[in-house]
């Protein structure tokens, strides 16, 4: 790694942290639980978290639970009551039910007995990932992991002179990052199943997975930029007309022709793990994915070192958004162990901690971290993730949260892979299971 | 003379217990013995069985325990028989019913009726092809996800080669059309092997005394065949399409493993839709409802087979 600004500020900040730290550490030594999804950024924190372990004395153990399981397990161990987690970095979306059902500890008084101020933050992540209700200064968690949707493609792929020539005669203007989805359409279409090096390729791996929450992460990147919104801004749940207006369908109807048109065969339930495993084996010229991917793919032997280039979520004919991601830390009500939890809090949001975060592939959320100079030229990916959290959106955060996301992924899966109705239907349905869930709520 | 072990036995049991026990009637001491398991049984079984059918006729939702409970009669089966969403996974499961038990009573006989001839390598050719059955359904599911792949899977491949297509035109589980008969082929593959040990057994079953008697008769092969052969291995054959009926109309893993019940709702069979509506909607009042039409249904149409069963194994 370069000698950067922002590592040599790191490392002396560590340094003082681990002074600081030895503070903490006493004679109550706690077992503490974190728990969160297995994936790379969870390797990260474990060795992050190795610091507060020399620090405090308490010993770290981990619970992460693949994505496409993680919010069943995680949601069951919350709504039991459960105290296998003393820590638990949630989903952004869970917020709500995390405030409102009781499982998360609130961190107001917290926060002010140690000089943790959220104004430190990106706005963005404390809005999406802490406060309950939305914009009101009631925190329940410290956000943890920034990361949104964002686009990583093959520029090397895009360099060659005989595929610019071929672009620009069929498209009329110039391959290269894409500066609207219809744009991202015309590149992925170009590329679908064209032969590079002997191998036949394919233009782009989009979000198409119903189980969990992937088509819906993938969606609402073209929904949001055609217009759709979750409900009247002026008066709260009141969904039609936002939720499935014509411009909401017009969106819906451009995911699905890039999916008819510019993806891989067989990618009819694709997340995460298979839009990686597609771009790294050379598959595919783009990937739409969470920016938590971005540091392995620059290490990757096969597309790393300079092959590939990240945008962020393209325009459309509503403006520019991108589907927030990401993760805020809270302590579960349940644990027996908050004082421990607190303290791990507490270390957490120290800026030499979050410097040392963001260099390790955490996605660190203080703004101090990611306005330092040397930030932006960090990583080739850096500027494109400031971007991005510049742009974000994020779903419903409500407690009936997964009651909301299920309609969603089965009305929209079953029109853009299984080709059920029209968009307009598929919104229409929406409308209707969304306000039954909210009924049942009391909230209409 | 030489102490046999019961009456070690007996010399070792406390006096006190002796005196009870010699005081009991035998039945006493088979309820004595056996009321360990049944107690396990309506713990088990019964209990949950009983509270499910409570359950169904109220609105409760297990991940709102805070909620009132209110007794809403009929209303959750009523909307179970009247929506369109439950036929359509009950047709997809008929479908997948149908073709699978048909192709594995087929192919399964077919095997059975080739391995019970004696040949060299009978023995090895056994464990190879049984070898599929003893998969888990997970890894199974997986493997045939890679089999299916459209850039690199072999499935694709073959067919490709056989009928001149190109391999990544066609995708086995991401078509609304294919996808059914992908599950089929999956689950054929697997549990084939069962069905085939059962009809060896049934062949196996037939004295050879019988098809003597049928050469002296100058029976031909084909009316030995349909005359002693399939008669007397009938019952077997019925109790394979028992056996994998019943697993097939609660397949759950090996279907989740491949398709996850798309694209669309195209493979959601009645276990994933009950699934769904128990752990992921939460609805357990509408799900226990669902749960009962669906034991009811397989209860029934058991019931009925199995006396068919019995009739012809008495002829």
């Amino acid at each position: 790694m370069k000698n950067t600004p922002l590592t040599t500020s790191a490392a002396g900040a560590i340094l003082s942290s681990v002074i600081a730290g030895a503070a903490m550490a006493d004679s109550h030594a706690t077992d503490l639980t974190l728990c969160w999804a297995a994936w790379d950024p969870a390797n990260a924190l474990v060795e992050l978290s190795k610091d507060f372990e020399a620090q405090s004395g308490h010993t770290m153990n981990f619970e992460f639970v693949p994505w496409t399981s993680f919010a069943d397990r995680m949601l069951n161990e919350l709504n039991s009551g459960g105290q296998l987690c003393d820590l638990m970095i949630g989903d952004s979306q869970w917020i709500g039910g995390g405030a409102e059902n009781g499982h998360y500890v609130k961190l107001n008084d917290f926060f002010d007995a140690n000089g943790i101020d959220m104004g430190d933050f990106i706005p963005a992540t404390v809005t999406g990932y802490a406060e309950w209700p939305k914009n009101t200064p009631n925190y329940y968690a410290l956000p943890a992991f920034g990361d949104v949707v964002g686009w990583t493609y093959r520029k090397d792929w895009f360099a060659r002179p005989e595929l610019q020539a071929e672009f620009k005669k069929t498209y009329g203007y110039d391959l290269g990052v894409p500066a609207s989805l219809e744009q991202l359409t015309d590149i992925a279409q170009f590329f679908q199943g064209r032969d590079i090096d002997g191998t036949k390729v394919y233009g782009a791996a989009i979000y198409t997975e119903r189980g969990s929450e992937g088509i819906t992460m993938g969606v609402t990147n073209w929904l949001y930029n055609h217009g759709f919104q979750y409900e009247n801004p002026d008066k709260p749940y009141d969904l039609a007309g936002f939720v499935n207006s014509a411009e909401a369908a017009a969106g819906l109807e451009a995911y699905k022709e890039l999916y008819d048109t510019g993806t891989p065969p067989g990618s009819s339930n694709w997340y995460m793990g298979e839009n990686i495993d597609a771009y790294r084996s050379g598959q595919v010229a783009m990937q739409m994915n969470f920016a938590f991917i971005w540091p392995g793919v620059e290490a990757d032997e096969t597309v790393g070192g300079g092959k590939s280039g990240y945008f962020p979520n393209p325009a459309g004919p509503a403006g520019q958004f991108a589907q927030l991601g990401g993760q805020g830390i809270s302590v579960v009500a349940y644990s027996e162990k908050q004082d421990a939890a607190l303290e791990y809090i507490q270390w957490f949001a120290q800026p030499a901690v979050q410097a040392r975060w963001w260099e390790l592939g955490g996605y660190s959320a203080l703004s101090a971290v990611v306005e330092d100079p040397g930030f932006a030229s960090s990583q080739p990916y850096a500027q494109t993730f400031l971007d991005s959290m510049a742009i974000v959106k994020d779903f419903w955060a409500e407690p009936a949260y997964a009651d909301l996301l299920i309609p969603m992924q089965e009305r929209i899966h079953n029109y853009v892979v299984a080709g059920e109705g029209t968009a307009q239907e598929a919104l229409d349905g929406l409308v209707r299971d969304w306000t039954e869930v909210f009924e049942d709520e009391g909230k209409l | 003379m030489t102490a046999s072990p019961i009456h070690k036995m007996a010399e070792k049991t406390p006096q006190g217990m002796a005196r009870t026990i010699k005081g009991m009637s035998d039945r006493t001491i088979a309820w004595i013995f056996v009321a360990p398991t049944i107690f396990l049984l309506l713990a088990v079984n019964i209990f949950p069985l009983i509270w499910t059918i409570r359950l169904s006729f109220t609105n409760y939702r297990v991940n709102r325990p805070n909620n009132d409970v209110e007794w809403v009669g009929l209303r959750n089966y009523e909307r179970i028989l009247n929506d369109p969403d439950i036929w359509n996974t009950m047709q997809a499961t008929a479908h997948f019913l149908l073709w699978t038990i048909a192709l594995q009573v087929i192919i399964g006989f077919a095997l059975a009726y080739l391995i019970n001839k004696k040949f060299k390598g009978n023995d090895l050719w056994t464990t190879i092809i049984v070898f599929p059955m003893m998969l888990s359904p997970a890894v199974v599911g997986n493997f045939w996800t890679f089999l299916y792949q459209p850039q690199i899977g072999l499935f694709n491949y073959v067919i490709a080669f056989f009928t001149g297509a190109d391999p990544a035109s066609f995708s086995m589980i991401g078509d609304v059309h294919l996808a059914p008969w992908a599950i089929i082929i999956a689950d054929t593959w697997m549990w084939t092997p069962f069905v085939m040990l059962i009809c060896l057994a049934g062949l196996r079953s037939i004295p050879d005394s019988i098809y003597e008697a049928a050469e002296c008769d100058r029976a031909s092969k084909w009316r030995q065949f349909w005359t002693i052969t399939i008669p007397m291995a009938l019952p077997f054959l019925m109790l394979a399409v028992l056996f994998r009926g019943i697993e097939n109309f609660k397949m759950f893993d090996l279907v989740v493993q491949l398709t996850g019940g798309g694209p669309g709702n195209t493979t959601t069979l009645t276990s994933i839709d009950l699934k769904r509506e128990a752990f992921e909607k939460w609805r357990t009042g509408y799900s226990s409802a669902y749960a009962v039409i669906l034991f009811v249904t397989v209860f029934g149409l058991a019931s009925i087979y199995v006396k068919a069963l019995n009739k012809v194994k008495e002829r």
